[in-house]
């Protein structure tokens, strides 16, 4: 990396950490959410729950066939229910962003794929890396741009 | 196939440079020429490949405790697309046990050199199938299983074995690794993912080959077979299509023949070799990577059941969809592409041309989607792998004490920065690449800058659709 072009990548990189860091308002005030979702081979109904950051969820989960569970990742949240038997799960959504949530109990052939997602506004992973996307694309065609004749980034 | 204009130029300053030979080491020389090394190690896979079957064949038929599965579609698959394809390349090829049965019936021999010619019957490859459309084709037929394929242990063993079968049918009328090279769905892949590869093989002087009167490396010699891949190490340019067999290694009387380690996706700028074959491939990846990270990581049933063959006509549906957005909705988009690129760059090169050589820029993309797909679900089912190990077929054996290890998913705060950092990663590999193949069309540095945009749009589109897929 030759100088003039640490000087040139120097504005990208800040604004990549602008993009990572700047806190965004978000208004809404925490709520408790009556959610309900049937687990049946080999998904969940609904397949996306949104909820607001804060927001207490109360999950109803039935099961319509066989046996099937529920493991919330990074909630720690894990339940297994019967068909015939709701199940009562309870929860603070406190952290935003999109957490897939998967089947627990073995229930045949596609269990392994059996999942649902939750997303908890703001989901500010997701902005951040639409963000960081635009921000890496527009640092790499400008590094191109200014490249001295014969030379380039990537490959050496 | 190539048709060569005259604007192409070979980078020929880079071809060669930084490039550090590991065949110095006189221990890894000795090694890899030494008769035993392949063999031994396509063994040890077979071991793991009979098992595999057997596991597939008769042990329970819950995938996720069945050997079959959690070996080769999470611990295979991921060491394959991880490890292996972006540093070692086609090493894969080295050690696959698949073509090894009908290989050592062509040879009449498993480490031994036997004397004579393989015994087959001879029969030429047509011209029309030297390439990789049937690997295409192959490739996207399974794909269009793969939601059975992936989660039945038997499905997956009759798939093995059957091309076990079919490298064996092949050997016995068609000389060397027809197989390999023009069948086998997964080679296909590996040879288009190999040109990112951190290691290559290659003559240390073409011109030492040039002179040598018997090109004991493409005939044999006593101690050696003549290329199984058939391909003449004195002008490979790209590591789409050696297998890393390394018998030219034994055969080259002239100690010319190196194992380099070199920077990552030099061959993507090697001109000589695109074909549109390659290119699709290219194209098709990407699709796959997406679609299977929609219908398998994805949350809706539907489709899911679509996949499964839960009906016919819903099965039907997927299929032609799936086969719709592969084979004509992204390479179509992509060919427009193409079209902008040369407009924007405002050079006569043929179009078709022009959507060959791009294509090839979107292979770090590709690579990337597809690790990014498989970490969101490996570290997810790896626990699978430690109570399997101890219980291959599902039948309550307790091996090494770890069949009641629960399923746990392990480290899944990770997963998505690092599929962010895979992707971004690629995407600006891409956009680079794409830079530097245009620079090889056109007659300035402006031109080819230009010429980058419409390309860097859609790489930039398919990264964002990764993210919406994986985060949104
Ligand atoms: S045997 Fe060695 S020197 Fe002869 S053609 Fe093959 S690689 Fe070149
Ligand atoms: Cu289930």
């Amino acid at each position: 990396m030759t100088r003039a072009r640490l000087w040139l990548l120097l504005p990208f990189g800040a604004l990549a950490l602008v993009v990572l860091l700047v806190p965004l308002p978000f208004a809404p005030a925490p709520v408790t959410r009556e959610l309900t979702v049937v687990a049946r081979q080999f998904a969940f109904e609904p397949p996306v729950l949104r909820v607001n950051r804060g927001d207490r969820v109360r999950l109803t989960l039935e099961a319509s066939d066989v046996v099937h569970g529920l493991h919330v990742d990074e909630y720690g949240v894990d339940a297994r229910v019967e068909p015939g038997i709701a199940r009562r799960v309870e929860f603070v959504a406190d952290r935003a962003g999109k957490f897939r949530y998967r089947c627990s109990v073995s229930c045949g052939p596609l269990h392994p794929f059996m999942t649902g997602e939750l997303v908890v506004s703001p989901n500010l992973p997701f902005v951040r890396a639409v963000g960081l996307t635009l921000v890496v694309l527009a640092a790499t065609l400008v590094s191109l741009r200014r490249l001295p004749p014969g030379g380039a980034p990537g490959t050496t | 196939m190539s048709t060569q204009t005259p604007l192409q130029r070979e980078p020929h300053d880079r071809v060669g440079a930084a490039r550090i030979e590991l065949t110095r080491s006189r221990w890894l020389r000795a090694t890899l020429r030494s008769r035993a090394f392949q063999p031994a190690l396509m063994l040890v896979m077979l071991f793991f490949f009979v098992a595999a079957v057997l596991a597939g064949l008769v042990g329970t038929p819950a995938g996720n405790h069945n050997f079959a599965i959690v070996f080769v579609w999470i611990v295979w698959w991921a060491l394959l697309i991880v490890v292996m394809v972006p540093f070692f390349g086609r090493m894969w090829c080295t050690i696959c046990p698949i073509p090894g049965p009908g290989e050592w019936l062509q040879r009449r021999g498993v480490v031994r050199r036997t004397p004579g010619r393989l015994r087959s019957l001879g029969w030429r490859w047509p011209h029309r199938l030297r390439n990789i459309w049937l690997q295409n084709a192959g490739f996207l037929a399974l794909a269009l299983f793969s939601a059975i394929v992936l989660t039945r242990p038997d499905v997956t063993a009759w798939l093995l074995l059957g091309m076990v079968l079919l490298g064996v049918v092949l050997s016995v009328f068609y000389d060397n690794r027809v197989f390999c090279r023009y069948v086998c769905p997964v080679g296909g892949f590996i040879g288009l993912y190999s040109l990112t590869s951190t290691i290559e093989l290659r003559v240390k002087d073409t011109r030492v080959c040039m002179d040598h009167a018997t090109k004991d490396c493409v005939i044999g010699t006593p101690q050696s077979y003549g290329c199984p891949w058939m391909v003449f190490p004195g002008n490979l340019g790209r590591d789409a299509y050696c297998g890393l067999c390394t018998e030219c290694l034994k055969a080259c009387p002239k100690d010319n023949i190196a194992l380099n380690l070199r920077p990552f996706g030099a061959d993507l700028l090697v001109a000589k070799g695109r074909r549109l074959d390659e290119a699709y491939k290219a194209l098709i990846m990407l699709s796959c990577a997406l679609l299977y990270s929609a219908v398998l990581l994805g949350p809706w049933g539907w489709i899911k059941d679509w996949a499964n063959m839960a009906t016919f006509a819903g099965w039907t549906t997927y299929a032609a969809g799936f086969l719709a957005i592969a084979v004509l909705g992204v390479p179509g988009v992509f060919w427009l592409i193409a079209l902008a690129a040369r407009t924007a760059a405002g050079v006569a090169v043929p179009i078709r041309r022009l959507f060959v050589d791009l294509a090839y820029s979107l292979v770090p993309l590709g690579l990337t989607g597809w690790i990014a797909f498989t970490a969101g679900f490996v570290l997810v089912n790896g626990t699978y792998a430690v109570s399997v190990l101890s219980d291959p077929f599902g039948w309550g054996w307790d091996l090494f004490g770890t069949r009641s290890v629960p399923w746990r998913p392990i480290l899944t705060e990770v997963v998505t920065v690092t599929q962010v950092a895979l992707l971004l990663v690629g995407l600006a590999y891409s956009v680079v690449v794409a830079y530097r193949i245009a620079r090889q069309q056109t007659a300035s540095e402006a031109q080819a800058w230009r010429g980058t945009l419409p390309v860097s749009g859609f790489l930039c589109a398919v990264t964002l659709t990764f993210l919406w897929l994986y985060l949104g």
